[in-house]
């Protein structure tokens, strides 16, 4: 999978200019936020809740080997199987495995965030096997050829006169002259044209937002309906999920539940919360014959002990992304791989490497926008914080930063040749500013004056009036202390 | 009479560099509350320039200068949430498990003041004795608000400015795009973040911005007179002390 995170200020500059984008972003800021803010204003427990979340899931990443093992236990009592897959490869081998067992020439897709992680609609394709995403932003995306923008609304970055486009253009067996003005009815040609792919096809991959560990469930949550069909039509369905999604027990879920869908989107439920607990049983009028859990790791067990840990109760529900500034001024493509916002700036250096990933992490204004809205009060600023730290450790970030830097350092431990300094500089600045008070244009500052006008200062510094008696406005006694 | 609250004065290097009104108007507010201010001149800055770009070392030697200057005093008073927060809430997770630093940075950590919030909760400061006839819209900087709930206290202050008119902007709460060397580093971001809010100030038709922190300030003083707005800028603290004969910050609009 190509990765772009390096050139994070290559694609920040592409996004900003990109009028589609913008226009697309304009509509996102404020929509999640209001909705959130409403839904979390109108439970009054809603505090007490993201405390209760965070307890659960902090219980859980403390006795992960015993919850994963009664869930595996569970699911195989139940006639489903577990596969342990350490690394991405080894999951997409798994899926592979259990495609070509069924002799599976294309599988239904609902949405998930582990099989962009692990590359699977690509590795199909190359294996001979038809992905087909059914969640509407994905199956958007897919004929697009792009990659999710967003985690839980992955087509938030295209405009509807852009979709209307990609069904003209892929959509050739239906008369080009139809009718696609109504949003309406650009969801009623994509809703017949996956009916067709739900019936006929061999696989259902879902991801999972939870597996419960003591009924060995795994849990879905949609507002479109297309993970039910996805895993309950096909022969075989398949849960691709990450470890750190295991919750003890179903009422654990629902406490859960009750933040995950009101920080997401500000509804009170998803339309849909789905609940599978092993293959089809005798006397089922539906379901697979077969049920599988594709439990992968990818790097996160690594993180259990360390200062990351806390990143591993993250349920995926992107309020960090859509309350962050960043986030919606250049969009989730510009972060460059899997996950955006946020909680992509904290899990992509995991993944990727800090030597690829450093960008991220330090493209934060650390405003606590994101943790103040974070269900599961994940210290994000902090998290990408210790990034930073990493990165300063192995010397990693750009020379010119770490020497500036240090030379500052070096002088705000000297506060005599400080104020020397500060006072000539304050002096400089205010010489240059003129009447003006501000300058347009300063040497070394070009980063700063290339956007806004910079204020000058205004004459001699504080410490230095203050030493020389100056007090109040000027006709006081206070002095040196 | 009980004895007056000493306070030690942080001015904040940015205030200290670029606009020692501020210092001075703090200065003003303190001890019209009935404080004995002090100002240790061998104060530089919070440390939170390496702090944030992941050096310790450097943030450690800093703040155990800051520390050692000030742990003396009843409170420390800074005009700024930002620093205020630093000195607060990281210095002690900076020194977490320090066996030497640890309980001197938390029993610091616990005298430390934002200036507005520390004149109304500590002080119980009610009004100001301040005239200003002017439309003003408020910023809420994200440390202030964030680390130390400061939203209500300038606000409430403000309303008893006499003349003075506050009109809300929209997303008050939503950062101006300066981020400390953010602003530098990652320039165009902060600038299409700092243009969104220029333009929320601009939609209040206010005469003057104000805000708690220098940082901030700068940033969005330096758009708005690039963009040519119409708005003005000041420290809150200025406009408490009824302190403004002092050019505004980047020049009148």
């Amino acid at each position: 999978m190509e990765i772009t995170t390096p050139q994070f200020k290559q694609n920040v500059t592409g996004a900003l200019a990109d009028r589609q984008l913008q226009r697309a972003l304009s509509h996102v800021r404020g929509n999640f936020v209001g909705k959130r803010a409403a839904a979390a204003a109108a439970l009054p427990e809603f505090e007490a809740l993201r405390d209760e979340a965070r307890n659960i899931k902090n219980h859980v990443l403390e006795n992960l080997d015993i919850y994963l093992e009664t869930f595996e236990k569970n699911v195989t009592r139940q006639g489903g199987k577990v596969h342990w897959a350490a690394t991405a490869s080894e999951a997409r081998g798994h899926i592979l495995d259990i495609c070509r067992k069924v002799g599976a020439r294309s599988a239904t897709k609902g949405k998930s965030m582990i099989s962009e992680e692990i590359g699977l609609n690509a590795f199909l394709e190359e294996s001979g096997i038809r992905p087909v995403e059914t969640d509407l932003g994905e199956y958007i995306i897919q004929l697009r050829g792009e990659r999710p923008s967003h985690i839980i609304a992955p087509a938030v970055h295209v405009n509807a006169d852009q979709v209307r486009e990609d069904f003209r253009r892929v959509h050739t067996h239906l008369p080009p002259e139809r009718p696609l003005e109504e949003p309406e009815s650009l969801l009623a040609e994509a809703r017949a044209i996956l009916r067709d792919q739900f019936l006929s096809s061999d696989v259902g991959i879902t991801g999972a937002n939870f597996l419960v560990a003591e009924t060995g469930t795994s849990v879905i949550v949609t507002n479109e309906g297309n993970g039910d069909l996805t895993q309950i039509l096909p022969r075989v369905h398949i849960v691709i999920a990450s470890l750190e999604k295991i919750v003890p027990t179903l009422e654990d879920m629902s406490q859960i539940l009750r933040v995950l869908a009101r920080s997401a989107t500000g509804q009170e439920m998803s339309v849909y919360t789905t609940l599978s607990s092993g293959p089809k049983r005798k006397g089922d009028p539906d379901g697979p014959d077969e049920f599988h859990v594709v439990l992968l790791d990818n790097g996160r067990s690594d993180m259990i002990g360390t200062e990351f840990q806390d990143m591993l109760r993250c349920i995926r529900c992107g309020a960090c992304m859509n309350h962050c500034p960043v986030y919606q001024a250049v969009g989730g493509h510009a972060y460059g791989w899997v996950y955006p916002g946020p909680m992509g700036s904290v899990l992509t250096p995991q993944f990727i490497g800090v030597e690829k990933g450093g960008n991220l992490p330090n493209a934060s204004t650390f405003c606590g926008r994101c943790e103040e809205v974070c269900p599961m009060r994940i210290p994000l600023p902090k998290m990408m914080r210790h990034w930073r730290e990493k990165e300063f450790e192995r010397h990693l970030s750009p020379p010119a930063h770490r020497r500036n830097l240090k030379a500052w350092a070096w002088l705000a431990k000297r506060p005599g040749l400080y104020r020397l300094f500060t006072r000539l500089a304050a002096r400089g600045l205010w010489v240059l500013g003129g009447a003006k008070r501000r300058t347009g244009f300063l040497p070394m500052a070009g980063a700063w004056t290339r956007h806004r006008d910079m204020p000058t200062p205004e004459g001699g510094t504080f410490l230095a009036q203050w030493k020389a008696g100056r007090h109040r406005t000027g006709q006081g006694t206070g002095g040196a202390s | 009479m009980s004895e007056p609250v000493r306070i030690g004065l942080f001015v904040t290097c940015l205030v200290d560099l670029f606009r020692p009104t501020v210092g001075f108007a703090a200065v003003k507010l303190l001890e019209e509350a009935g404080c004995e201010v002090h100002v240790p001149v061998s104060q530089t800055c919070c440390g939170q320039p390496a702090w944030n770009s992941g050096d310790r070392a450097d943030t450690a030697d800093i703040a155990r200068q800051v520390i050692a200057a000030f742990e003396g005093f009843d409170h420390i008073v800074a005009p700024s949430g930002s620093c205020a927060g630093m000195l607060s809430k990281h210095y002690p997770e900076l020194f977490a498990g320090d066996a030497q630093w640890e309980a001197r940075a938390v029993a610091f950590a616990g005298k430390v003041h934002e200036l507005v919030s520390f004149l109304t909760d500590v002080m119980g400061l009610e009004r100001v004795a301040a005239r200003l006839d002017a439309r003003v819209t408020y910023h809420d900087s994200c440390s202030g608000l964030r680390e130390l709930g400061i939203a209500e206290q300038p606000r409430k202050l403000l309303a008893t400015v006499e003349g003075l008119e506050l009109a809300e902007m929209k997303n008050s709460n939503v950062c101006c795009g300066f981020g400390g060397t953010f602003a530098v580093k990652y320039s165009d971001v902060s600038n299409a973040i700092v243009s969104e809010k220029a333009a929320t100030i601009d939609a209040t038709e206010a005469d003057l911005l104000l805000a708690g922190d220098l940082g901030c300030l700068l940033n969005m003083a330096g758009k708005l007179r690039r963009n040519g707005s119409k708005t003005e800028v000041r420290h809150v603290a200025e406009v408490l002390a009824g302190m403004t004969d002092a050019p505004p910050i980047g020049g009148k609009a």
